[in-house]
């Protein structure tokens, strides 16, 4: 079998397998991170939401052999040392989630989404994010903790970290 | 599984019965060892009087507080958490009850190994039904603290005041806590220990984020599809290619041949479990390719409507009657009729059914998103034939159910291959699974006949609901000549529960007509309401939002394409208005929500930040229900299970949303989860309606030059 070589969340990572598996299955059960979440496999809920190479793509629809010689961060790469991120931050001081099965996807979307703009309106927000499902509709409150992230990313010297 | 209707039958009169009062009985158990939480003592509440009339088990054999030696407080409920927020309202109800930080507070949901049935989580009873369960047992470990401390020191126990969960003695040298009540027991006082009253409440009343949030934010937390056991395999399932299609053959060597596959078939159930989801799907696919089916013609959504008017055997409908329909509709001076058309729709929870299944020596352990773990315990036993104490169902906090996953399908099926594999098997639908083979919202057809006096009153009301539910089918309104009817029929696709059951619908109906007959009466909406409106929760809600939103001024301004409207409703005891502001696109015949302003009141606030949530998430789900989601089916498929052709809100249809929140404190607080749900569609017909002058009875909401079907309808 095949094997790929890869970046994730800041550590090299080998692994041989199918050159066509979703990298979201590989991820998951080869690598134990389920913090990424299979929402619908069709690209449509972005659940599955990675940063590769701090793009955000669709796990689901990505096979493992695009993540070659690349960086891929996922929800559990977020924290430092166990110090949050500020989008983690501000999802968990809004409280922006009910069944929190979007929010990895979600976070991940906003970090890359606040490099590109880093302070952004609701308006802006909710067109960066609309390729993200909430079937709990939680949307004000992610609008709002996306936006509160901004600012605490702001007042965080360091920026968005290793994250960014 | 019992079909939807006959699930209504069972928990209708259950949550009357809870509502009676209950005598509690209390007990202790000294220096349990909680799996779950170490040793302590357990102290169980149940009420006598439900368990003897259902002839079940008491649940006391299960506790509901756990006072733990580490100096931590467990709380065991049989509900589950699937977004509504109960983890975190036990959590506040406890620590109130306790005078403890919530943060000492732990919550164990749903094991059926360990914690009392608490039934179905739905119908918006976890707030009514079990918090107070909670605060009973919570307030009975108060009262023994306080008890104990008294005969330690000999005082009066009245003396005291517990402080962060401790009380100290008189000389202001000792203290006693739970932890110490944890090791060295107590008997129940015996009378039931007052509640907290609403006035005193401390935690609960304040905006808490969810319990667990921290470790859903690290992706910690495992849903029932994160749930990884050693030596696990991963299932999938060869589902037929239409409804009632039947297996006429199928060869398993075709999938037995690759590595690490198993392969099974049990009747009409084949499925494989390979070593990864990849391989299984392969192997799947490799069987699908060999497989013959025997097809039957099925209902096509086309014939959807005429089909469900069709009567139905011989289940006669629930009628409800006061007055004279026939004496209402002589006396009055217009007569109005029009029929309503509610379609399919599908909950569509982020995270689709998903088990993990695992036998050891004949026992099975089950990891799965259902609201109903008992329930599910018990199929699973009778399934494969075991005791149901063989059987251990824990449900994860799961990725949302909406009233969707009241079932147990990934269970069995997990189970079915972890039993043939001798591994733990993981069992994920796809999404395509999850939309074709869940069950969706009743559709159903709703005809309604009124009169109006000659001073613009209702003089008669004549409702028949086919298919959809009787959930709010009683109008809130005054009526004296009144007739309602639910019809039993032969529903196409498989149905069950959804957010508010069918108040939606007949919400939706009710509401839209009412604006037809207020026109027809010359009178504006809201007054003709509140002409009809004596119930006084209902008016307050009502007058709130219509004052927030500045309805008065609003319905005269004219803007071309643009129109509001308001609608209200009540249902499980909480009350919701809303106006709307709708745009509408004439060419396509498509309405654009702008602007949403709702009431709503449940009782007192248990925690508003959980109830701001609840509510929006309400209207953003009504709102995708009102403006496209719709299942189509031909041929026994469905035209679009799949989100890229079922289109559900996102954040680009997220209107401005101002909340109102009615707060009683007097009143028993009544869930939240649903009601916010029944006022978004006919708020938003209402407003087309003031747009176009024609009315709406159809969902999704299109106008008139739009496609779509917009119900029938004539004014005699
Ligand atoms: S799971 Fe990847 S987009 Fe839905
Ligand atoms: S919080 Fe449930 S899907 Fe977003």
């Amino acid at each position: 079998m095949p094997a790929f070589r890869f970046n994730l969340n800041g550590r090299a990572q080998r692994i041989e397998t199918e050159a066509d598996r979703p990298l979201l299955e590989v991820l998951r059960e080869d690598l134990g991170l389920i913090g990424v979440r299979y929402g619908c496999g069709e690209g449509q809920c972005r659940a599955c939401t990675v940063l590769l190479d701090g793009r955000p793509v669709p796990s689901c629809v990505t096979p493992v052999r695009l993540a070659e010689g690349k960086s891929v961060l996922t929800v559990e790469g977020l924290a430092v040392n166990g110090k949050l991120h500020p989008v983690q931050q501000a999802f968990l001081e809004e409280g922006a989630l009910q069944c929190g099965y979007c929010t990895s996807g979600m976070m991940l979307t906003a970090v890359a989404l606040l490099k590109t703009t880093p302070n952004p309106t609701e308006q802006q927000v909710a067109e960066g994010m609309n390729n993200n499902l909430c079937r709990c509709c939680c949307y004000p409150s992610i609008v709002t903790a996306v936006r509160l992230a901004a600012r605490l990313s702001a007042m965080n010297t360091q920026g968005v970290g290793h994250a960014g | 599984m019992p079909d939807r209707t006959e699930w209504i039958a069972s928990v209708e009169p259950e949550r009357y019965e809870l509502r009676e009062p209950l005598r509690y009985e209390f007990h202790c158990d000294r220096r349990v060892f909680l799996q779950c939480a170490g040793a302590g003592l357990l102290i169980s509440v149940f009420a006598r009087t439900l368990d003897a009339q259902r002839g079940a088990a008491p649940a006391s054999s299960a506790g509901r507080i756990h006072l733990g030696e580490d100096g931590f407080v467990t709380v065991l409920s049989g509900k589950v958490e699937e977004g509504q927020g109960p983890r975190t309202e036990f959590a506040a109800a406890t620590a109130e009850e306790l005078r403890l930080p919530v943060e000492k507070v732990r919550v164990v949901l749903a094991d059926t190994q360990l914690v009392p049935n608490d039934w179905l989580t739905a119908g918006s009873r976890s707030t009514p039904v079990t918090v107070p369960l909670v605060r009973r047992a919570a307030a009975e470990a108060r009262a023994l603290l306080l008890a104990t401390a008294a005969e330690r020191w000999k005082v009066d126990a009245s003396s005291f005041q517990i402080n962060a969960g401790f009380v100290k003695s008189p000389d202001g040298k000792l203290t006693l806590g739970y932890a110490d009540l944890a090791k060295s027991g107590g008997d129940p006082t015996g009378r039931p220990a007052e509640l907290t009253p609403t006035a005193a409440w401390k935690t609960l009343g304040q905006p808490l984020v969810r319990v667990n949030a921290h470790d859903i934010i690290t992706g910690a937390h495992a849903y029932p599809s994160g749930i990884q056991r050693p030596g696990m395999l991963y299932g999938c399932v060869l589902r037929p290619p239409s409804y009632g299609a039947t297996l006429e053959s199928v060869d398993l060597n075709a999938a037995k041949q690759m590595t690490g596959v198993v392969a099974l078939r049990d009747g009409e159930f084949v499925a494989c479990a390979a070593p990864t989801s990849y391989t299984a799907r392969k192997a799947v696919a490799a069987l699908a390719a060999n497989a013959r089916w025997q097809t039957k013609p099925q209902i096509s959504s086309d014939e959807l409507y005429a089909h469900l008017k069709k009567p139905d055997g011989d289940r006669q409908p629930q009628v409800q009657q006061s007055g004279s329909v026939q004496s209402g509709l002589q006396q009055a001076s217009k007569k109005l009729t029009a029929s309503y058309h509610i379609p399919y729709v599908a909950h569509s929870p982020m995270e689709p059914r998903t088990a993990v299944a695992e036998w050891t020596n004949g026992s099975l352990t089950v990891w799965t998103g259902t609201s109903n773990p008992f329930e599910v315990r018990e199929d699973l036993a009778k399934s494969f034939h075991v005791d149901p104490s063989k059987v251990r169902v824990i449900v994860p906090d799961f990725g949302g159910g909406f009233g969707g996953k009241h079932t147990g399908e990934a269970a069995l099926e997990a189970a079915r291959l972890a039993k043939e594999a001798g591994k733990p098997v993981s069992l994920r639908w796809t999404r395509a699974e999850e939309f074709m083979w869940g069950y969706f919202r009743p559709a159903g057809v709703i005809d309604i006949e009124a009169g109006l006096d000659a001073n613009g009153r209702l003089s008669a009301w004549d409702f028949t609901n086919y298919n959809s539910g009787p959930s709010a089918i009683a109008s809130p309104y005054k009526l004296e000549n009144t007739r309602t009817r639910f019809v039993y029929a032969d529903s196409p696709l498989r149905s069950g529960s959804y957010r508010g059951l069918a108040a939606t619908a007949n919400n939706f109906a009710r509401e839209s007509f009412m604006d037809e007959l207020s026109s027809a009466a010359g009178k504006d909406p809201l007054e003709f309401r509140l002409a009809h409106l004596e119930n006084g929760r209902l008016r307050d809600v009502l007058l709130a939002a219509a004052e927030r939103f500045g309805w008065q001024k609003r319905r005269k301004e004219s803007k071309p394409n643009s129109g509001v409207g308001l609608a209200c409703g009540t249902e499980k005891g909480s009350y919701v208005a809303a106006c709307v502001e709708v745009e509408l696109d004439r060419a396509s015949g498509i309405p654009r929500l702008v602007e949403i302003c709702e009431a709503f009141e449940c009782g007192p606030v248990l925690n508003a930040k959980n109830l701001r949530l609840q509510v929006e998430g309400c209207i953003l789900m009504g709102l995708g229900a009102a403006l496209r989601e719709e299942i189509l089916f031909e041929n026994g498929r469905l035209k679009n299970g799949s989100f890229t052709r079922y289109r559900v809100p996102r954040f680009k249809d997220t209107p401005k949303i101002e909340t109102v929140l009615v707060e009683r404190k007097d009143l028993e607080p009544a869930g939240a989860g649903e009601t916010p749900i029944m006022a978004v569609a006919p708020a938003m017909a209402n407003a087309i309606f003031a747009i176009t002058g024609e009315p709406l009875r159809a969902l999704p909401l299109r106008a008139k030059s739009g496609k779509g079907d917009s119900g029938s309808a004539s004014i005699r």
